[in-house]
């Protein structure tokens, strides 16, 4: 993996927070207007500043994230992670950011199935997560580390930054530079990172990859009962996807 | 305190596929027999949902819960070793059909030299080829002996395959099911290996080609090539597991009682006899002795290791006396390869769990080692298993990895990049070995199981031949960009590498050198037999199951054997 993002170079997005709103360019592949996913038409809604929603049988409420600048920090993090481009929607588009508040108040967040016993010593990189954290708390603290190291750098709440800005301090977090309690910055950026490309590409009963727009970028047809039919053609098949909730 | 439950005559501790053979084999004999199993049932019909990456691929819904039990790691002696708290370098089973209900299904044989690397490697190398740190061994049977075992687990999976492998031990019948389907990238793989003098040959299958019933009557299913099997269960039973093949067949008889949620924590004893296991049910607490005249271990190596460890069966294995057998000889896999990337579009996401070609010009001793530092290589193939979103993010060298450029390499390559991967052989080292652990315990209380383990220079330099060779390989399928697997440094717990640990409770020829005979009988107590890819007294460079099956065969037979005649089988 290389340590340096690059990112910082690339002035992608020139502002942020209306950029990744904005449905124009992405809606090209898919639409984003009409997923449902209760089988009622539902319409999206933009609230013009990073998060949009449906106006019914919407998943798209909150169920770990208390407030909204935090929840905001979160989707313009993981937007320059996985930023909209033209090859279709970014990870505010694709209800990331719902995805991973959806997944911290489970199993997922609490590390349930995973064991938390002491003693907790430091260990070794190659010993793997030692910490006494769970993912929960690790994002918590996470987040609010985000919204400190932009203040003391930019004077400025990370979700008023701009983009460059905001690459730089993911990109610190990325190298281990920022002092957390418990865990490593290192880790909590590979978790991050992690978590935005399972929300982009999971299926959408999770609450992310919106309209399996994820899968259709990517050419992955989802979930597909078959390809014994077409698995000795020698031509590549673009296969409309299909999500668990259509079965 | 713990209810003690009517005797019987063989109880086995977990049931995936050596518990489900072990049952198989002994209720048809007539034998009545009980199979404790930790997890819970499962089977097809609990597959409808399975095409879930996030569910069964990254968050292991198969797999071992680790607040109950995991294991501690360490490199090396000095280190302090501390719990594996997340799944990662492997992904233990749990449940009826264990690891091999997510298993991919490739079902090697393992080299005639593998049986006899010791006497092999010394007549054609001299002596001390590897030095005196290396716990190289023979086997305690031949592949002539195991032969008959081989063609009875391919038997009962319908195995798909040819017989286009010249390095092969022989074989006394073909593969019960024809090979699997050739794809665009198999015969890219195919042409690519003949041009460079080499001899592909189809991996065998457990994702069977055609409808076929086994010799039990049971029926598996044609593969749809879903892309599914790797971490997932087969929504179409068309991948052989114990679930659909041994575990129905005991079930049949009248004689198999299999209980869930039932985790055994102790084997009893009485002077030099096995009385029977001690288990916790799961769900209520409750703790129960079940008595039989015979126990057989059939959990996964560690479990079978640590059983033996916390009853007190054996002597440990020290690592600076070099005394004591059990919790020798772990070794592992070393996954040495090369990334190609392409311009060309490949249905990548499409395949099977053992769909692919490889080629063992560089495994075993098939090739001269004289001129190399080290012994034995690995099965280097080209596979198609389907490839998934969440998990295949493939870039370019010096591609960032997030960020805009991240997202469109790894959406372009998606489809346009494949791995040539081989699985290296493990050697045992005297400082690669299983204990227990004396600061960590598990949800009953009990110690868990240490693991020290490295990477060793045979690894080192095994690694960097084969994924040469991959490389080659790949150059001449024409690859754009390729990308050899970086040199190995010390073994590291976090990232996915293999399923394949083995050791710890080796059968051996003499009781100095393992645990158990070539029946998989303990030589201390002759009424309990243990079998897991811990029998293995080295690792190959295929995947385990094809010789773990025919161990368990043998093992089998030895169960029946000795509840006629009892003493020592060997």
């Amino acid at each position: 993996m290389s340590a340096d993002n690059n990112v910082s170079r690339r002035d992608f997005l020139k502002t942020t927070g209306i950029a990744a709103g904005t449905l124009v360019g992405g809606g090209l592949i898919g639409g984003l207007v009409g997923y449902n996913i209760n089988g009622k038409g539902t319409a999206t809604i933009e609230h013009g500043n990073g998060t949009t929603s449906e106006a019914a049988g919407s998943p798209k409420a909150k169920m770990f994230f208390m407030n909204e600048r935090d929840f905001k920090i979160l989707s313009n993090a993981t937007e320059r992670i996985f930023p909209k481009d033209d090859l279709g929607p970014g990870a505010i588009d694709l209800d990331v950011p719902y995805f991973i508040d959806h997944q911290l108040a489970g199993q997922y967040g609490s590390n349930s199935k995973e064991y938390m016993q002491g003693p907790f010593g430091e260990g070794s990189p190659t010993q793997g997560y030692q910490s006494r954290l769970t993912r929960a708390e690790i994002f918590k603290q996470g987040i609010a580390k985000m919204e400190t190291e932009a203040q003391s750098r930019f004077k400025k709440s990370f979700n008023d930054l701009e983009g460059k800005q905001m690459d730089e301090i993911l990109t610190a977090f990325q190298k281990g530079d920022i002092q957390m309690s418990g865990v490593t910055s290192a880790f909590f950026f590979a978790l991050l990172r992690a978590a935005t490309l399972e929300g982009a590409y999971s299926d959408p009963l999770y609450g992310g990859n919106r309209n399996m727009e994820g899968w259709r970028m990517k050419g992955f047809p989802g979930h597909q009962m078959a390809y014994i039919t077409m698995i000795e053609d020698p031509k590549f098949q673009k296969i409309e996807p299909n999500q668990l909730g259509n079965h | 305190m713990a209810t003690t439950l009517p005797s019987v005559d063989v109880v086995t501790v977990g049931v995936g596929w050596t518990g489900g053979i072990v049952a198989a084999e002994c209720s048809k004999a007539g034998l009545k027999v009980v199979g404790l199993e930790r997890g819970q049932k499962r089977g097809t019909e609990d597959f409808l949902s399975i095409h879930d990456e996030y569910r069964y691929a990254i968050r292991y819904d198969l797999m071992q819960n680790l607040s109950k039990e995991t294991v501690t790691f360490r490199n090396n002696r000095k280190m302090q070793a501390l719990p594996m708290r997340q799944l990662g370098s492997f992904l233990l089973g749990e449940g009826l059909g264990g690891a091999g209900t997510h298993w991919n299904g490739m079902t090697f044989r393992f080299l005639p030299y593998d049986f006899q690397i010791k006497t092999m490697t010394d007549e054609r190398y001299g002596a001390n080829k590897l030095g005196p740190d290396y716990l190289l061994q023979d086997w305690a049977l031949n592949y002539d002996q195991l032969e008959p075992y081989f063609d009875k687990f391919e038997k009962t999976l319908g195995i798909s395959g040819d017989d286009k492998n010249p390095f092969a031990g022989k074989r006394s019948s073909a593969y019960p099911t024809p090979p699997m389907k050739m794809t665009p990238m198999l015969q890219q793989f195919e042409k690519a290996t003949k041009n460079l003098k080499l001899s592909p040959y189809m991996v065998p299958s457990a994702n069977i080609s055609e409808v076929y019933k086994n010799p039990d009557g049971e029926t598996i299913n044609a593969c749809q090539y879903c892309g599914f099997c790797e971490r997932f269960g087969c929504e179409y039973g068309a991948k052989s597991s114990a679930e659909i093949t041994v575990v129905p067949t005991a079930l049949k008889t009248g004689n198999f009682d299999l209980r869930f949620n039932s985790n055994v924590v102790e084997i009893l004893k009485q002077g030099n006899k096995a009385t029977g296991v001690r288990y916790i049910d799961t769900v209520s607490g409750e703790e129960f002795i079940q008595p039989a005249n015979i126990v057989v271990l059939t959990s996964y190596v560690f479990n079978n290791a640590k059983l033996l460890m916390v009853s007190n069966i054996g002597q440990p294995y020290d690592p600076t006396t070099g005394k004591g057998t059990l919790g020798r000889n772990y070794c592992y896999q070393i996954l040495p390869g090369a990334s190609g990337f392409f311009d060309e579009q490949y249905n990548t996401f499409m395949g099977a769990g053992s769909l692919g070609m490889s080629i063992d010009d560089y495994n075993g001793d098939n090739f001269d080692h004289s001129e190399l530092d080290f012994i034995h290589g690995g099965n280097i193939a080209l596979t198609q298993t389907g490839t998934r979103p969440i998990s295949s993010n493939p870039t370019p060298p010096d591609t960032p990895t997030w960020g805009p450029e991240f997202k469109k390499q790894s959406i372009h390559y998606y489809t346009r990049s494949f791995g040539i991967g081989a699985q290296g052989a493990s050697m045992p080292h005297k400082e690669n070995y299983l204990s227990l652990d004396s600061n960590y315990k598990d949800a009953y209380g009990l110690p868990l199981i240490q693991l020290t383990y490295n990477f060793t220079d045979q690894d080192r330099a095994l690694h960097k031949f084969i994924s040469a060779r991959a490389a080659d390989i790949m150059k001449e399928m024409g690859a754009k960009t390729i990308v050899p697997n970086a040199e190995i440094t010390d073994y590291n717990i976090v990232p996915y590498q293999t399923t394949h640990n083995t050791g710890g409770t080796v059968m051996s020829s003499t009781p100095d050198k393992g645990v158990v005979n070539n029946y998989l009988q303990h030589w201390d107590i002759e009424n309990l037999f243990a079998i897991s890819a811990g029998s293995f007294a080295h690792n190959s460079g295929y995947n385990p199951t094809g010789t773990l099956g025919a161990l368990a065969y043998r093992c089998a037979e030895g169960v029946v054997k000795y509840s006629k005649s009892g003493g020592a089988l060997v």
